[in-house]
């Protein structure tokens, strides 16, 4: 019998921290099967951020470092200066890129920063307890709106992907979501688009915005979880490319 | 075409997202728990085509899938009238 799916060699042979049905793991794994495909393990350097994704350079068997929380582009960009020939990435959450690092992520896209941003967005913060997020939706229960977000006083839901489109320094910015098979597949195809980019030096930032489920901090069964994501979260952040300015027209 | 899978319980957490995504409705949660305790994912009929979905979502990533190959001189040709071509 032929093997038609085993664990990529990026991805280490461990247990993840994670709870069950947490997004993470399938991100991961998109991310470090795009690396093998494109075998770039060598030349590939990875930022962690601070979130649930703290460990991340404990399962990805590539370079990764350690940044303070929200400060993952910042680095990025004196990394990527210093190594032109070098693939950077940084994989972020929402807590991390949207809440404390909206200003290193901003100016980084602003100066057109060569680098990729993997933003992970599950609408909560999740490490320290399911806490309201900038991306939190409307009437979204969480530990600190226990009634539902209200945009009166609260405000509304933070759309960074939309916000970072009208830059002229991004070239590639693109929502995908986890929640299902063909959805995981067309994320996978965008990683894979971003990471290409960057490898052939086109001007500019190219981030990939990803849907992911916290079941945990959702109170959720993990399977709804995932259609939760497809019936309420893609209301707020909608599917889709938002901008390929290297795209024939 | 039969497939075959490998499921590492000492790392499957039990999420279940497999169960709900196999086409043959081959998964389904084991009494037994692993050595943390945790309920894990087992093959209730065995049956199985190889299709590799559970191992797409499975997070930790803990499927591995086999399948077997069609005979190398087999004259049965995939049916291609069943696929209509997107122009």
């Amino acid at each position: 019998m032929k093997t038609v799916f085993s664990k990529t060699p990026t991805l280490k042979e461990c247990s993840t921290h994670y709870c069950p049905g947490c997004g993470h793991g399938i991100a991961h794994r998109l991310l470090a099967e795009v690396i093998d495909e494109l075998d770039i393990r060598d030349k590939t350097i990875g930022i962690a951020p601070v979130g649930c994704a703290v460990l991340a350079y404990e399962y990805l068997d590539i370079d990764m470092i350690e940044v303070a929380h929200g400060r993952a582009p910042a680095v990025a960009t004196g990394m990527k200066r210093t190594n032109p020939d070098k693939v950077i990435f940084s994989y972020q959450g929402d807590g991390d890129l949207a809440a404390i690092g909206t200003a290193e992520i901003m100016h980084a896209a602003h100066r057109g920063e060569r680098i990729t941003v993997i933003f992970i967005n599950n609408a909560i913060f999740g490490m320290t307890g399911g806490q309201m997020a900038p991306t939190t939706m409307l009437g979204q229960v969480t530990a600190t709106s226990p009634e539902g977000r209200q945009a009166d006083g609260t405000g509304y839901p933070m759309q960074i992907s939309e916000m970072l489109s009208i830059m002229p320094g991004v070239c590639y910015v693109e929502r995908c979501a986890i929640s299902g098979i063909a959805a995981i597949r067309n994320t996978k195809r965008a990683i894979k688009h971003a990471v290409e980019l960057q490898m052939t030096n086109q001007p500019g930032l190219s981030l990939v915005e990803i849907l992911s489920p916290c079941p945990t901090y959702w109170r959720m069964k993990p399977a709804n979880a995932m259609k939760w994501i497809e019936d309420e979260m893609v209301k707020v952040f909608p599917l889709g490319k938002i901008k390929d300015a290297a795209a024939k027209k | 075409m039969a497939g075959k899978i490998k499921i590492d319980v000492e790392r499957c957490k039990g999420c279940g997202l497999c169960i709900g995504v196999c086409p043959k409705k081959n998964l389904d949660f084991a009494k037994e728990t692993n050595k943390k305790g945790l309920s894990v994912v087992k093959q209730i009929t065995g049956e199985c085509s190889g299709c590799t979905l559970c191992a797409i979502i499975c997070p930790e990533a803990v499927i591995e899938v086999y399948r077997d190959e069609p005979p190398k001189n087999s004259k049965t040709t995939p049916k291609t009238d069943l696929v209509e071509e997107k122009r």
